[in-house]
């Protein structure tokens, strides 16, 4: 069963001469433990894909199935419930709470879904361990590096039993060490068996994915091959 | 056929100034040195053992590096940095290598060509190369992504790949996007043969 799938989705905002068609039949698949990214440059649709992805906003047309849920077919309750248990974001800015510790932002999705607020606390400590952040626990945003605010972010977005990562420009701002430890650990989180879309305009935060598609106008004009093994490129390399 | 997206100038002149700089560290032989090398770029450049001793034998003939004088080139013959070769080396170092670009960038000749061919789909022609240099770029971060952590040498090689590559693919995208705010004005698709084409076309 695929872990996103989107089914010719269209999106239109406005009527009229003053229509514009954000998506144009858009197809897309993603497995479990897939990573793949979206480039495309401003107001091509990536943006809108994302938040449609993530059933925070409704397609036109067409159908989109998260892990095999027809979003359609879910109530506005349903659909912000699968939101706080399956889908995980992370943004350009962070969004992160900046009257909230590290360990409140990332225990907050799940205490919102309900869970004892030690259940909660635990979860959080732990994906923050994973990120290498356990000394940053009862820290506020305020006093983290953009680097580790960013981490943050993605233990927020992955904790619990999150299967599906979407992420907007992860690397926002940063300088591209830091930009690549956000994808390090992105790609991580997807080989541990979430799947994961990232939208960007950028092709060395694209060149993480396991695949790259392209839009252009609303519309995937184009995608990366399946790669080689990885050793292809010393044998073959474009270096020599 | 390929289209090259990346520049191997310079090659060799590195390998005679990268040699001079292992043997900083004391003399070696030149198997030795052929290992380390290759250890010391993320093992992305190999180089053949002809190559090292040719190398060798200039820099001796030119008096920057010594051997332990057995003739010929054994490969037991071990190698010091003479005085001159360490003054060779640090002016190396500071020398500005050459930045100045092609003299006919074939990627942009494809890109200026493309526009002026009868039904030729320029935007498609600048997405098939942007596809490609992102499946490049894919193949080289897989290449860091599986290398182990501590492996400084490769990621500085891989990185400087990636930004080589990323350049290219965002003047892709501006050329893309100049073309969208101006369109260029194609040639009707049947024209009589032997018309030279208008003299804007030319650079």
């Amino acid at each position: 069963m695929s872990a996103l799938e989107l089914s010719r989705v269209s999106k239109v905002y406005g009527s009229g001469a003053g229509e514009v068609h954000a998506l144009r039949g858009v197809d897309l698949i993603v497995e479990p433990g897939e990573l793949v990214a979206v480039m495309g440059p401003s107001g091509s649709g990536k943006s809108t894909l994302l938040t449609i992805a993530g059933s925070l906003e409704e397609p036109s047309r067409g159908e989109v199935t998260v892990g095999g849920l027809p979003l359609s077919r879910l109530s506005r309750n349903e659909k912000a419930a699968l939101r706080r248990r399956a889908i995980g974001y992370v943004f350009q800015d962070f969004n992160l709470l900046a009257g909230l510790t590290a360990a409140e932002n990332v225990s907050l999705p799940l205490e919102l879904d309900g869970a004892p607020i030690r259940t909660a606390r635990a979860a959080a400590l732990a994906a923050l361990e994973r990120l290498d952040l356990a000394g940053d626990a009862d820290r506020f945003p305020d006093d983290l590096s953009g680097g580790e605010r960013q981490r943050v972010a993605i233990a927020r977005a992955v904790v619990g039993q999150r299967h599906l990562l979407l992420a907007d420009e992860p690397s926002g701002a940063l300088d591209s060490v830091n930009g690549e430890s956000v994808m390090r650990l992105v790609r991580e989180t997807c080989q541990a068996g979430v799947a994961g879309v990232v939208v960007t305009h950028d092709a060395q935060l694209a060149s993480w994915a396991d695949r790259v598609v392209f839009l252009r106008d609303g519309r995937i004009v184009d995608q990366t091959a399946r790669p080689d093994g990885p050793e292809s490129l010393l044998e073959t390399g474009p270096a020599r | 056929m390929h289209t090259r997206y990346t520049d191997d100038r310079g090659g060799s002149m590195s390998v005679r100034h990268a040699l001079l700089a292992l043997l900083t560290e004391g003399p070696k032989y030149g198997l030795q040195l052929r290992q380390e090398f290759e250890a010391r770029t993320g093992e992305v450049w190999p180089l053949n053992v002809g190559q090292v001793y040719t190398t060798l034998q200039r820099l001796e003939r030119d008096g920057l590096v010594e051997s332990d004088g057995e003739d010929g080139a054994g490969t037991q013959k071990s190698f010091r940095i003479t005085a001159a070769g360490a003054i060779e080396l640090d002016a190396w170092l500071r020398t500005p290598p050459d930045l100045s670009s092609p003299p006919r960038d074939e990627l942009v000749i494809k890109v200026l060509v493309a526009i002026r061919v009868p039904g030729v789909d320029v935007h498609e022609v600048i997405q098939t190369h942007r596809r490609r240099l992102v499946e490049l770029m894919q193949e080289w971060t897989r290449v860091k992504r599986n290398a182990s952590g501590d492996d400084l040498s490769l990621a500085l090689v891989v990185d400087a790949e990636l930004f080589r590559l990323d350049s290219v693919v965002r003047w892709l995208d501006a050329a893309e996007s100049r073309l969208r705010r101006s369109p260029v004005s194609t040639p009707a698709p049947v024209r009589p043969p032997n018309k030279p084409v208008r003299e804007g076309a030319r650079r």
